[in-house]
């Protein structure tokens, strides 16, 4: 790799990821933690929690209109999806 | 009912005549009915919370992480190659009209043009270079630019399977008619032999309903045609399948073969669907030996963001002691007794005229395949 390359790489990898703050025994608590789990740093275990964590904060979903609806069911039963 | 990948189901649809009318004053891009395909599953949100093609930084970011550049997980690059010639007659901020066949079926706004290093691509995607892969061979055949920007889709493309063709939009009411909290989906390329049976009523088991989904579209040499897949399941449904907990409908785009990266794909355009749940089998979209027989499991630990959760199945077979379907979890009898569903071996069945036996494969089911001169894409 050329060294245009690799700062170009650099420079990638500083836009992608950033970095965070976290008490010193529990970053040792993590270290300890992933020990033979697969995960091969602790930023990589922090990122996986606080994914499965965000992703569990769900909306509700937008409601089709009821105009909408309705052409739909009719193409659905025309289809025989619905009785 | 789950939400649609993002939060948002994306509809960019504009039917109106008028519209069609002015794509033909706009500078034409062809495509293929394959990337018309696409064109409408971006459309009718079946890759939300996708709008358009993709833009270098989601393109990179997608090939380096897994990942949209807003953390989604999205594993498979969906973009639109333009070559050099095109390049020179359009410029970002165009709008251009993309026709299939002399009609005219989306518009792109365009927000970037880029070149991409297809060595790059294929290797973070399909994890080799090695043209004998069909997705690699089909990537290097493409141009060496590619342009990003959001779609209108104007026109569904034609279909051989209108009757099967829903949309997310339409899969998620159905589910709720019919008053299923959880759903599985099904991805297959195959005419069903009793390994697929007993994988989805497994499944069916744990939850209200089970939305089997079909690819339909390019595939390579050997693989069943699209139109013996979808009768040889319509026999299959009306025979021995429960008619309230069971929804056909088709996906019409093309395979990868991707293994793994394929497999999260597949479930993300599953959740799309309304999906609560997705089977992930031995080898998922795999071709050759190209991907471990269990790679497409270990790449969901990666997405726990994902929102639909994966049920990982062992290979079933016919056990000749057990005198039933089983895997090797509940089975403890040796490699003598089983009879495996090898898609080579029925394969090879069909091609010298031979029905597969009913322990591989029920006999309406083969059928129906028989009934066919050429079943296999050539």
């Amino acid at each position: 790799m050329s060294k245009e390359e690799k700062e170009k790489e650099e420079a990638k990898k500083e836009r992608r990821f950033t970095t965070i703050s976290i008490p010193t025994p529990l970053y040792n608590k993590i270290k300890e933690r992933i020990k033979g789990t697969g995960f091969t740093s602790v930023s990589s275990y922090v990122t996986f929690v606080l994914r499965e964590v965000l992703a569990e904060v769900e909306k509700e979903e937008e409601p089709f209109s009821k105009e909408d609806e309705e052409k739909v069911k009719a193409r659905l039963r025309a289809l025989g999806y619905l009785d | 009912m789950v939400l649609p990948h993002g939060g948002k189901l994306v509809e960019r649809l504009d039917f109106r005549e008028e519209r069609r009318e002015e794509a033909f004053e706009l500078p034409r891009k062809n495509i293929s009915l394959d990337e018309a395909r696409d064109l409408a599953n971006i459309g009718h949100g079946v890759f939300s919370p996708l709008e358009g093609y993709m833009l270098r930084e989601d393109f990179e970011n997608v090939l380096y992480e897994g990942r949209l550049s807003n953390d989604l997980p999205w594993t498979i690059p969906i973009v639109m190659d333009i070559s050099r010639k095109e390049i020179k007659e359009i410029i970002e901020g165009d709008q251009i009209a993309l026709f299939y066949k002399d009609e005219p079926m989306g518009l792109l706004e365009i927000e970037e043009i880029y070149r991409y290093d297809k060595k790059l691509y294929a290797e973070k995607v399909f994890k080799t270079t090695d043209v004998s892969h069909p997705g690699v061979a089909e990537l290097m055949k493409k141009e060496d630019f590619l342009v990003g920007g959001k779609i209108t889709l104007l026109k569904d493309p034609p279909s051989d399977f209108e009757r099967y063709r829903l949309w997310p939009k339409e899969t998620r009411i159905l589910f709720k008619e019919k008053g299923w909290k959880t759903v599985v989906g099904f991805q297959t390329r195959n005419a069903p032999h009793l390994g697929h049976e007993y994988v989805q009523k497994a499944a069916l088991t744990f939850v209200d309903g089970l939305f089997i989904n079909p690819l339909i579209g390019k595939k390579k040499p050997g693989d069943f045609k699209d139109e013996v897949i979808i009768r040889a399941y319509e026999v299959l449904l009306d025979h021995y399948y429960p008619k309230n907990s069971v929804v056909l409908a088709v996906l019409e785009t093309e395979m990868r073969y991707a293994g793994p990266r394929e497999a999260i794909f597949h479930a993300i355009i599953r959740k799309n669907f309304g999906c609560t749940h997705f089977i992930v089998g031995r080898d998922h979209a795999g071709v050759g030996n190209f991907y471990g027989p269990y790679e497409a499991w270990d790449i969901f630990r990666e997405y726990p963001d994902l929102g639909i959760t994966p049920l990982f199945f062992r290979s079933f077979f016919y056990c000749k002691r057990c005198g039933g379907i089983v895997n090797e979890k509940i089975c403890p009898h040796g490699n003598e007794y089983r009879v495996d569903f090898s898609g080579t071996k029925i394969r090879k069945m069909f091609l010298r005229g031979e029905k597969p036996p009913e322990t591989m494969m029920r006999p309406e089911v083969a059928e129906v395949i028989a009934q066919f001169e050429e079943p296999f894409v050539k």
